[in-house]
Parts: structure tokens; sequence; C-alpha cells
């Protein structure tokens, strides 16, 4: 445990160290791209990182930091698979990495404005809110905070994602493209879930506002 | 009656109705070997187990008595929003350890509760009514104050269990009430295995300080297991029986059932082997606190650990006085 604590001090500290520049690198490299062939983020992920949802291109404004960071470096070792991703993660350097992730948590304000707005169905609300706890799935909200806001650097926030990204990872997990994550928990989560709950489930997810505090959980 | 079939197993009843992981068969005395690495879990028995059902979410009454369920549901998954006057400097709520709102059978339901009660305790050797009961909720598990008998908010947390209680029989040994027990397993459980299944299995959503998470808008998520925000020394919690009981039945949150029973009386015992704020019925010493209250071998308070004797209290405004006095 000690030796857990004085890594995560480190690495606190490490990220400390990266100033501003970082995160000018950061955007330069999302508005232009990078020198090497790396295209701009903005491209795929919208002028503010808002997404592209009809294309199932998911919104990076206000994500953790670290959790895109460690999705980028997962692109670039090959254990989350995706051609688009794959040759443009491994063309980043791991400090370029860090700082485009940067980039796109410290901004604000964006809202998946293209989502097509479907109703959150009752199903989707149940889901998300109460889980199903007769077949042993947690709400979603129970891991990815109240309404969907993201919890620390595992958990995504997932208020206002495009729900067809939310769909593909959901279906991802499922038939084993995407590796299972920590504990292994969105495997067995995914596991539960029929094509309609997972339907739902995601549209209830891309309606909610992102990024704005709510006081209190709806249930 | 509405009743569901559930899987139970056959001596003690460690039926996880919660998951449905395929695992392997084994045979009992497997799990008694070692800390087993990842899925174990005693032969399943074909005897079901008939596990009352709560009503739904839907089903909630439309009328002012539904108004009043509705509240009493607010209060037990939002506790320190709506309760604040009674809940001490913690992040945990209601639902924190009676998960599903409530319902979810060996999570400590409502509706067992409800009708387990009124009933003598050896905690405070007296009989007590269900609002009372509640009220110890208040004091120790949630570290705040018991709101007085009558009060808005144990009235909304009663109706919410009588509500959730309808058509269970009158029985304080309703199948799924409390947390199911772990049997011993055969080493002592241990402070350093149950560090090392902490850092495995549960710093990912509690942090390896255990003091719980936030979500990104602030909102308490994961719940403290220690320190200034957790339950006080005076919770049912804080007993490691107990908590290798929820461990085991519960947690991983979705994955529950699948740690051994070695695994979840060592991290109960990590767990519970931490600081926390002080018992409110701390006699002035250690030993006399310990003697009164904490005299079982499940219990740390006031034992050595790892060098140090653990029950001085975490520091908190609440209770730095006590803790000063030691």
């Amino acid at each position: 445990m000690p030796q857990t604590r004085t890594n995560a001090f480190l690495v606190s500290l490490a990220l400390a160290a990266l100033s501003d520049s970082a995160i000018a690198d950061g955007a330069v490299i999302a508005l232009h791209g990078n020198d090497r062939g790396v295209p701009a983020c903005v491209t795929c992920h919208g002028a503010l990182g808002e997404g592209m949802p009809a294309n199932g291109f998911p919104k990076l404004t206000g994500q953790n930091a670290e959790y895109l960071q460690a999705q980028l470096a997962a692109f670039a070792d090959g254990r989350r698979g995706n051609a688009m991703m794959t040759p443009i993660a491994q063309t980043l350097s791991a400090d370029e990495r860090v700082a485009v992730a940067r980039y796109f948590a410290g901004m604000s304000g964006a809202t998946a404005s293209a989502e097509t707005s479907r109703d959150s169905t009752a199903t989707g609300a149940h889901l998300a809110t109460l889980g199903r706890w007769s077949e042993g799935l947690p709400a979603c909200v129970q891991c990815h905070g109240a309404l969907g806001a993201g919890v620390g650097t595992a958990f995504p926030a997932l208020a206002g994602q495009s729900s067809l990204y939310i769909e593909n990872q959901l279906r991802g997990w499922q038939l084993g493209r995407r590796p299972p994550g920590p504990l292994g928990l969105m495997k067995v989560i995914a596991s539960k879930l029929s094509a309609a709950d997972i339907q739902e489930v995601a549209s209830y997810f891309s309606t909610l506002p992102a990024g704005d505090p709510v006081p209190s959980a709806k249930r | 009656m509405k009743i569901q079939a559930s899987v139970g197993l056959t001596i003690t009843i460690i039926a996880v109705a919660a998951v449905v992981i395929i695992v392997a068969a084994q045979p009992r005395s497997a799990t008694a070997v070692a800390a087993k690495p990842a899925v174990v879990l005693p032969a399943a028995s074909t005897k079901a187990v008939a596990l009352f059902l709560p009503p739904t979410e839907q089903d909630m009454p439309k009328n002012e008595f539904g108004q009043i369920v509705k509240l009493g549901r607010d209060i037990f998954d939002n506790t320190g929003q709506y309760a604040s006057a009674y809940v001490g400097p913690t992040n945990l709520r209601c639902s924190s350890c009676h998960l599903d709102a409530g319902r979810l059978a060996h999570s400590a339901p409502l509706w067992a509760a409800y009708v387990s009660y009124p009933a003598y305790r050896s905690k405070n050797k007296h009989v007590n009514t269900f609002p009372e009961r509640m009220q110890g909720c208040f004091k120790y598990s949630m570290n705040g104050k018991a709101p007085p008998l009558g009060d808005p908010v144990l009235v909304a947390l009663e109706s919410y269990a009588y509500w959730l209680a309808t058509g269970a029989p009158i029985d304080a040994k309703i199948a799924g009430r409390g947390y199911p027990p772990v049997p011993k397993p055969a080493l002592p459980a241990d402070y350093g295995r149950g560090g090392q299944v902490f850092e495995q299995h549960c710093a990912l959503c509690h942090g390896a300080d255990g003091a719980g998470r936030l979500d990104a808008g602030g909102r308490p998520t994961f719940p403290a297991l220690w320190g200034a925000k957790s339950f006080n020394w005076g919770a049912g919690m804080g007993s490691i029986k107990n908590a290798a009981g929820f461990i085991k039945a519960n947690m991983p949150l979705g994955l529950g059932g699948t740690l051994s029973d070695q695994q979840a009386w060592d991290v109960a015992t990590f767990m519970d082997s931490h600081e926390r704020p002080q018992d409110p019925r701390f006699k002035g010493a250690l030993a006399a606190t310990r003697a009164a209250y904490h005299d079982s071998p499940d219990d740390m308070y006031g034992q050595i650990v790892e060098g140090k004797i653990v029950g001085k209290g975490s520091p908190s405004k609440e209770n730095a006085a006590q803790v000063g006095s030691q």
C-alpha cells in the first residue's frame, strides 16, 4: 500500500510538472495534428471535442484526462482495437498523448448538440439509475456517478456521450472486442444487457446534459 | 405474497441472488484450503430458497402516503442531502450498505428488517422498535445523531420500509435478511493478505486510501471504508464477521460472490483494522470501551494492529474532544 501511495504521489507530481506548455501542445495536436501524420482530432471529434454522435465518434470534452490517456495507450499497444484510432495513437508520443488528453479534459461547456434527441425511455432511465439487481446488475450511476458525470480516472463520464458510441462499446464488451477493463467489470455488466437494453440505456445517457453540476441524483 | 425462486446454498445461506456469473462448482472443503484467487464459491445446491420480492418503484402509491414513501426512498438514497441534520461528516448513504435502495436480499434489505422488529438486541440490552433500530443507523453508521422518535425523517423511512415489506410475513428469520454469514476460513484472517485483496479488488472504487470517491460533480459516489468520513466505531459494519458477510455477498459491486471466504474475511479484517471516528459510547478509555462494547475476536477496537493500537478515533470535529482526551 505505501508503495502504491508513493507511486500515485509521483504520478501526480509528474502531472503537476506538466505546465501550460503541455496544454498548448495538446491544443496544436487537437486542432492541427502533428508533423508525423496524425490528423487533427477535431476532424472527427468535433471542433470543440463534442464528438460526432451520428458516426459514433465519442465526445472527449470534459472527460477525465487519465482515462483518455489510458485509452490512447490501449489503442497504441493494441489492447483496445480500433482501425482508426490505433495508427493515430501509435503515431503520438507518450508526451503528446498526455498533452492532448489534458487538452480535451480541460475543455468544458460543449455538449453533443448534433445528437438526435430520443426520449429517454423508462427502461433506459431505470437501468441507469436503479439497475436490475434481480440479475445482479448495478445501476450505471453507482460507478459512473450521478447522471453519468464520471468518477475518478477509471469510470468515464457518460452524460451527453454519443448514443451510438456507447452502444458500440457495450456490444464490444459483449463480443470481447473491447478489453473488459478494470476488474473485468464491463464485460460482466454488458453480458447482462439485451440489445434493446443497450439501445435504451445508451440513449438515456446521450440525452443527459454534460458537464453541468447537478445538485441531486434523480432516482 | 409474491415470491421469487432463487438458488440457495446448503448449509449456510450464502445465496448470492444478485450474481449471475457462471461459477465452477467446487466442494466446500476447497474454499477452506487457502486464499484462492478469483472465483471460488461453495457448490450450489439445487435447494431453492423462496425470497420475498418487494414491490417495484412503479407500484409506489400515488396518494398522500405515497409521497412520504417516496420521501423515505429519497432519504435512503441521498441521506446526506435529505436528512442532513442527522448525518455526520460521512460520504455514506443508507443505500451504501443496503443495496438496490433497500431491496436486495442478503444486503440487509429493509423489508426483512421491517418484519423483524420489535426485537431484543444484545447491543443495547432491551427490546428495540423499528424506529429505534433506525436511530442506531444514524448514530453509528452515518456517524451522526439519532433523529427523535416521530421525526419526519424516521416517519418517512419507516413508511418506505413498511411499503417495501408489503405482503411479507412477520418473521425475524425471513430469508434474505441481513448479510449471509461466511464460514470462518481455514487460515486465521490476516491483515496483510487482506491488504492485497483490497488493492486488487476494492481500491479501484474506494481508493487506495479507503476514503471513497466523489463523482466529477462533487457528489459522493463510493463510500469511505475507514477514516474520518466513514462509519464510526459503534457501527455494525465494524464487526469483521458482519463486514465479511456483506463483502462476500455483494462486493465488488456487480461481482458479488466472486471473492473466496478467505478473501472476504481477510479484506474485512483489513478494512476494520483501520482508524475511524470514535465510538459515541466512548467511556473515556479504550480498554473500558472495548470491554463494554467490543469484546469479540471479530472486533479490532482497542487491539494492536501493525504495531499501533486502533480505536483512538479518526480526527473529526465531532470526536476531536474525545480523541484529545486519550
